[in-house]
């Protein structure tokens, strides 16, 4: 896979020239805007990657710039909100948050602007244009990508039922007698389908081809339903890291970058379980139709926004991998905690020894009818 | 007390008193040893300090008021000694339960109220209902209500009450959250927008609905019933359906996301209230009143706002108040209609409950109980006042 | 000025024959009549800002969804050649339509796909029949890469006005456009589309030669043209439009076909499968039934309606569900809420206005409050399972799981609508007469029969009101579910609101709405000839 070899190339860069200090050049000088909007509306997904984003990106833009940032929470219902909106012809966003497979939908519905990455976006400090910079993250012509983040889980490490032992690999997750307790998972069968798969000796090129066949899609679910008592099923990403904190689940998935700052930020008896983590993208795109003197604002944001550094900085504030390859060697310590990012990066050659990276065409094609199955056996 | 004029009933006070009052002891002596580590131990003392109470209360203290005030003063300087300023206040309230009870048992009070000829059965199912059931019930609809406003007072961020919290020490109480409340960026627009958003909606609900409630009360109004089951319709639809239509049509025209398409949603589902309460006054309403303000020469708008709008004013206002929380409360259709910039309370609350539930969302449902209790107070001098006027006007 | 129908009983008195007049001369009976219009139409006044209010802002919008759940111009508009050259295509026949389709699919994706509007069709259709949203991605893709370079010489070689912005303009402006060119004039319209999409209304597509597709589709029109038409043509009064046809004469057969269905089948094997074309077919027409049978369990193969296999049927369960969980939650209610109306009906006014209270204050108080209290009382590690660790009932390991779960939603909505089965029992208990009972217990019945055989049957009225308000209220119940309902106990709305916003099959979600309301019209209905909606009393 393109992208996994990308991934771990970054990954390698960034042992090979550890925390060097590199300088690049201050951020005083920002070219001036013409023609530009005072205020702009950005859309993520709250929480801790927002805040992340906010430290990193708005509050130095707003420090230059003065320009009013309105955030609003709704990435996981853009595709809709974007929809309706352009149904209405009310645009009341300016950029708007997604994660990959979103982003190839809206650029494909004309839902979000193409982007000229070369001319429109910062080369790298020692000049390699952008487009090569991101190199086959950008997995789209409307997407600016920000940052890699895995989905996996997180376990409690104060579990007395487990006699000592702790999950070192993915299907521990479904085996109750060993580490009984209740568990969480994501609430739609993506990522879950193809974990039951593995764990039911499936080898992991052959997984969409068996989830293609209705005998496949049963396999999984019936390796699903040995462990369904257990589960309590999570929406958003924040509840599993809630859930762990509580006691209210013994293991559960969500996303890397949220388990961090369980365990290292809020000190929470909770470790990561990194076997089989799902890669993917999270990035921006600009909505289509914008008009010129926000268009504008936008543009001159997001080229300061996604530069070098700024991806860089944004790994102070949270465990994702940035997207630009010129950035791997500039992510320090975090901010409050004075720790090494490096090693909680979801690329670092330690926790990617085995990484599932999943099909975004595939799931295009039949998520709604693995879905419609899915919320079937669920509600059974 | 028993009354005057029926024979005094004594019930036995070592086969009936003292066994009652020692198990009600028991009970809560069974939960403060649990708390102190041996509830086996809190069982035998609390009986032997209940049959105790029970056996040289109403025989040595006549007077019920000191009595009680004695064996709360007491069991709360035990309560003291054994946990501290928590305990004394758990003590107090013992003590005054266990007091009142054994006098209620010992003098018969028990049986006021029922007819004398009442078996003991009967007697035991009539307390059994009320103090059983019906407490059991009443305790069930207030109880999640009481118990999150001590929570909000938490120091720290859990959901149930910490150790500090039950001794009462105020190490274990602190305003943080309300402190969060007031200097979160996003609860405060929430805050600004339900502010904003309701009075906007019941302005509109309460001038419509009660002009309307007023023609539908003349006596020819044709297709009345029809044109009542249209104007009711939004109270009785799902909101999810609400919602969608909503968020459908309002996109197609351009109001999905903007204030006015938020306002204009509360609006539709406050007036039915505001029909439902004013039509009730005016069902009330004399109609001989606005001919004799005719007859004397009054104008149809004078005789309105003369003589009709007074009496139906305590109407128009509790419907604006129920038009006023409906829009306040609201969160399905805010949820569908409204962007960020319309987030309301309500929306901050349920993506709170969604996300990341802290307990700043406590300190804001506590505030909100605040706000539900004062609409409810003025609704009840409301009611008080309409039946007051009513009274006046011949029915 | 006075009343009219207070200046009516002011008549004069009876005057020529038996026709009572007022004091103005009009007869009585006009008079009274003009007044009761009048009175009328003043009542109407009243009544219509609120009703054209809630029409536009409510009514409407429940009027929309419904439409919503029958619309499906989608295929239609993205694919209008596709469609009309499918009409010819017979699903049942066991093979691929031919090349004659897939010229006007291919013209018809072009224009598409400019507009950015295939794979919005593709997910549509991915609805009916996975995998085929990847098949309209990639061949959108590949669609301008498509070639008919062949067709086009050949009419440039037969005439050069074929090849020139005049000839085209002489062609429209003639007699035979559209009747005898149906397929050509379709092809037309796409590429006026697609110009006008291209270029940004900059150039005006009059002044252009069409693209390639639009070749096929005359090659198509010239084909199935009877000869005589084509005479015709060719005889046309404008030397163009004459010159262009008289050109082709004898040589339709020589011209070579397009060849988009080999291209098509270069992109995806898959343009191959009839499944596909059939799907696309039974979704052409303007309104669809499929959103209603998928609401169902239900779908619509070539060879009519069958229910779904059983691992996919979700919503007749769900139905289901919701009206069980419904009637529990009514049924506690019931249970819980008779022995306090009665307590509050039977206690003297000054203590039951006290205890009232503690009804309305639920009553009163945010939804969200009273949920987010039952999220921090049931949770494993909340309040209810540590006092039952802590009195010692239950084991620390043991907790129970009272929240996310289908006791929770049961607890907490019963919680949140007790309210409003209390108070229509209070108000019908207020008014049953004490001495019903103690006439009953004068004559020797017990306790028991007393309640069972005279009180009881007074408060039916009270139950049934009660019960259907609360039943209405519960099935359409979103918010409180999707919070302490975890799986099993989520209602059909929280379905609907994930087809909303996160599905976004907006077509579902309106049948779905739909069906829900039908079932609450139903009730609504009910109620009101039972209870009638003026009796409705709040507080």
């Amino acid at each position: 896979m393109k992208i996994k070899n990308m991934l771990m190339s970054t990954a390698a860069a960034m042992v090979a020239l550890g925390a060097t200090a590199v300088t690049v050049q201050s951020a005083d000088e920002l070219p001036a805007c013409d023609n530009c909007a005072n205020s702009m509306t950005l859309v993520s997904w709250g929480g801790a990657y927002q805040n992340s984003q906010v430290k990193a990106y708005a509050e130095p833009y707003k420090a230059l710039t003065g320009v009013d940032i309105v955030w609003e929470e709704a990435s996981n219902e853009a595709v809709a909100k974007l929809r309706a909106m352009k149904e209405a012809n009310n645009l009341t966003w300016d950029l708007v948050d997604v994660v990959a497979s979103d982003a190839i939908r809206l650029c494909d519905e004309g839902l979000a602007r193409e982007m000229d990455a070369d001319t429109e976006l910062a080369a790298a400090p020692d000049g390699t244009p952008a487009s090569e910079d991101f190199g086959d993250l950008m997995v789209s012509d409307c997407f600016i990508p920000q940052i890699v983040y895995s989905t996996t889980f997180g376990y409690r490490t104060d579990v007395e039922a487990w006699n000592g032992k702790t999950p070192t690999n993915i299907c521990d997750v479904f085996d109750t007698e060993t580490f009984p307790g209740k568990r969480s998972l994501e609430k739609r069968p993506i990522n879950n389908m193809e974990w039951a798969l593995i764990c039911d000796g499936v080898a992991k090129e052959d997984v969409y081809d068996v989830l293609s066949t209705p005998e496949g899609v049963d396999k999984a679910l019936a390796k699903l339903d040995t462990i369904k008592d257990d589960v309590v099923w999570w929406s958003a990403g924040a509840e599993t890291p809630q859930l762990l904190a509580d006691g209210e689940v013994v293991i559960g998935s969500t996303y890397n970058g949220r388990l961090f700052s369980v365990i290292e930020e809020q000190k929470q008896p909770v470790a990561m379980l990194w076997d089989a983590q799902v890669f993917d993208l999270d990035g921006w795109i600009v909505p289509t139709g914008l008009p010129e003197d926000r268009l504008n604002r936008v543009l001159h944001f997001l080229k300061f926004a996604t530069d070098t550094q700024r991806l860089a900085d944004q790994a102070k504030y949270i465990s994702y991998g940035p997207a630009r390859k010129s950035s791997a060697p500039l992510v320090g310590k975090h901010a409050d905690l004075g720790i090494e990012m490096a090693p909680h990066m979801p690329t670092d050659p330690a926790n990617a020894k085995n990484t599932f990276l999943y099909n975004y065409e595939w799931w295009a094609d039949n998520r709604d009818d693995l879905d419609a199955k899915f919320q079937a056996w669920l509600a059974k | 007390m028993a009354k005057a004029g029926l024979p005094v009933f004594k019930p036995s006070l070592t086969g009936f008193v003292v066994p009652l009052v020692a198990a009600l002891g028991a009970v809560f002596g069974f939960l403060w040893g649990l708390s102190m580590g041996n509830g086996t131990l809190g069982i035998v003392l609390g009986a032997v300090l209940g049959a105790a109470i029970a056996y040289v209360l109403p025989t040595a203290v006549p007077v019920k008021k000191t009595g009680v005030l004695g064996v709360a003063i007491l069991i709360g300087v035990l309560g003291f000694f054994l946990g501290g300023a928590g305990g004394a206040f758990a003590g107090v309230i013992i003590g005054a339960v266990v007091g009142n009870a054994a006098y209620w048992l010992a003098t018969g009070d028990y049986r006021a109220g029922l007819p004398p000829y009442a078996s003991s059965n009967q007697v035991l199912w009539h307390h059994f209902f009320r103090i059983g059931i019906c407490g059991f019930i009443f305790f069930f609809l207030i109880a999640p209500i009481i118990t999150i406003i001590p929570l909000s007072f938490n120091a720290e961020n859990f959901f149930t009450f910490t150790k500090k919290m039950l001794t009462l020490d105020p190490e274990g109480y602190s305003l943080k959250h309300y402190r969060d409340f007031m200097t979160n960026p996003d609860w405060q627009l929430a805050l600004k927008n339900s502010f904003m958003i309701a009075p906007f909606a019941t302005i509109l609900a309460t001038s419509f609905g009660t002009l309307a409630a007023i023609g539908l009360s003349q006596s020819h109004v044709p297709f009345r019933r029809a044109i009542m089951a249209v104007l009711i319709s939004p109270m009785i639809v799902p909101l999810i359906i609400s919602a969608a239509g909503m968020y459908f049509f309002y996109s197609r025209i351009g109001l999905q996301g903007t204030f006015i398409g938020v306002v204009l949603a509360h609006a539709a589902l406050g007036t039915p209230f505001v029909i439902i309460t004013v039509t009730a006054t005016l069902v009330g309403f004399d109609r001989s009143l606005t001919r004799a303000a005719a007859n004397m020469g009054a104008d149809p708008v004078t005789t309105f706002f003369r003589v009709q709008m007074p009496l139906i004013i305590p109407g128009v206002v509790s419907g604006a108040l129920f038009a006023f929380i409906t829009s306040f409360d609201e969160v399905v259709v805010v949820l569908f209609l409204g962007s960020a910039a319309q987030k309301t309370l309500p929306w901050q609350m349920f993506t709170g409950l969604r996300e990341q539930i802290s307990p700043t969302i406590l300190a804001v449902a506590t505030i909100m109980v605040g706000i539900s209790i004062v609409l409810l107070t003025v609704l009840e001098m409301l009611r008080r006042r309409s039946e007051r006027l009513r009274g006046l006007s011949p029915a | 000025m006075s009343d009219p129908a207070t200046a009516a009983v002011t008549a004069t008195t009876p005057a020529r024959e038996e026709v009572l007049t007022t004091h103005d001369g009009q007869p009585l009976k006009k008079s009274l009549a003009r007044a009761l219009r009048r009175e009328k139409m003043r009542a109407l006044m009243l009544v219509a800002p609120l009703l054209i209010f809630i029409l536009i802002t409510f009514i409407f919008p429940i009027g929309d969804m419904l439409f919503r759940s029958v619309e499906n111009n989608i295929v239609g508009d993205t694919l209008p050649g596709t469609v009309r050259a499918l009409q010819n295509w017979d699903s049942l026949s066991g093979e691929a339509p031919g090349e004659t389709v897939f010229a006007a699919f291919a013209d018809d994706m072009m224009v598409a796909q400019e507009e950015k509007t295939h794979t919005r069709l593709g997910s549509r259709l991915n609805y009916d029949q996975p995998g085929i949203s990847s098949l309209f991605r990639k061949s959108g893709r590949r669609i301008a890469k498509m070639d008919n370079e062949a067709q086009v010489e050949a009419f440039k070689a037969a005439n050069p006005l074929w090849g020139e912005a005049a000839g085209w303009q002489a062609l429209r402006n003639s007699d035979a456009w559209p009747d005898a060119l149906p397929a050509t004039a379709i092809s037309w319209a796409n590429f006026s589309r697609f110009v006008e999409s291209d270029k940004r209304g900059k150039v005006d597509p009059a002044n252009e030669v069409p693209y390639s597709f639009t070749f096929a589709a005359l090659d198509e029109d010239l084909k199935a043209m009877p000869p005589e038409t084509l005479q015709s043509l060719a005889s046309s009064s404008n030397a163009d439009v004459a010159a262009m046809f008289g050109s082709l004469q004898g040589k339709v057969a020589d011209i070579p076909p397009s060849t988009y269905k080999e291209q098509f089948l270069q992109v995806d094997m898959d343009w191959g499968l009839v499944e596909n074309w059939a799907t696309i077919k039974r979704l052409s027409p303007e309104f669809t039934d499929g959103y209603f049978l998928a609401a169902v369990d239900a779908e619509r193969r070539a060879d009519g309606v069958h229910m779904k296999p059983e691992n996919e049927r979700l919503y007749i369960m769900l139905f289901w569900r919701t009206i069980l969980m419904s009637v529990m939650i009514t049924v506690s209610c019931i249970l819980l809420g008779y022995p306090i109306a009665y307590l509050l009906a039977n206690l003297p006014v000054r203590t039951s206005n006290m205890l009232m209270i503690l009804v309305l204050l639920p009553f009163w108080t945010s939804l969200l409050v009273r949920t987010s209290a039952w999220k921090v009382l049931l949770q494993q590690q909340g309040v209810i399972n540590d006092v039952l660790v802590w009195i010692g009932l239950i084991d620390d390991t043991n907790r129970l799981v009272m929240i996310n779960n289908m006791t929770g939603t049961i607890i907490a909505m019963t919680h949140i609508l007790l309210p409003f089965m209390i108070l229509p029992l209070f108000s019908v208990m207020k008014t049953i007469s004490p001495s019903y009972v103690r006439a009953a217990k004068s004559m020797g019945a017990t306790d028991w029969t007393t309640f069972w055989r005279i009180y009881f049957p007074n408060t039916v009225p009270g139950i049934g009101a009660g019960s259907i308000l609360v039943f209405i209220l519960a099935i359409g119940y979103y918010i409180t579910p999707e919070l302490v309902g975890g799986t099993s106990g989520v209602f059909i709305s929280n379905r609907i609101a994930y087809h909303i916003s996160s599905s976004l099959n907006w077509g579902l979600a309106a049948a779905l709405g739909s069906i829900l309301l039908i079932l609450v019209l139903g009730l609504y209905w009910l109620y009101d000839r039972i209870v009638g909606i003026d009796n409705v009393k709040l507080g």
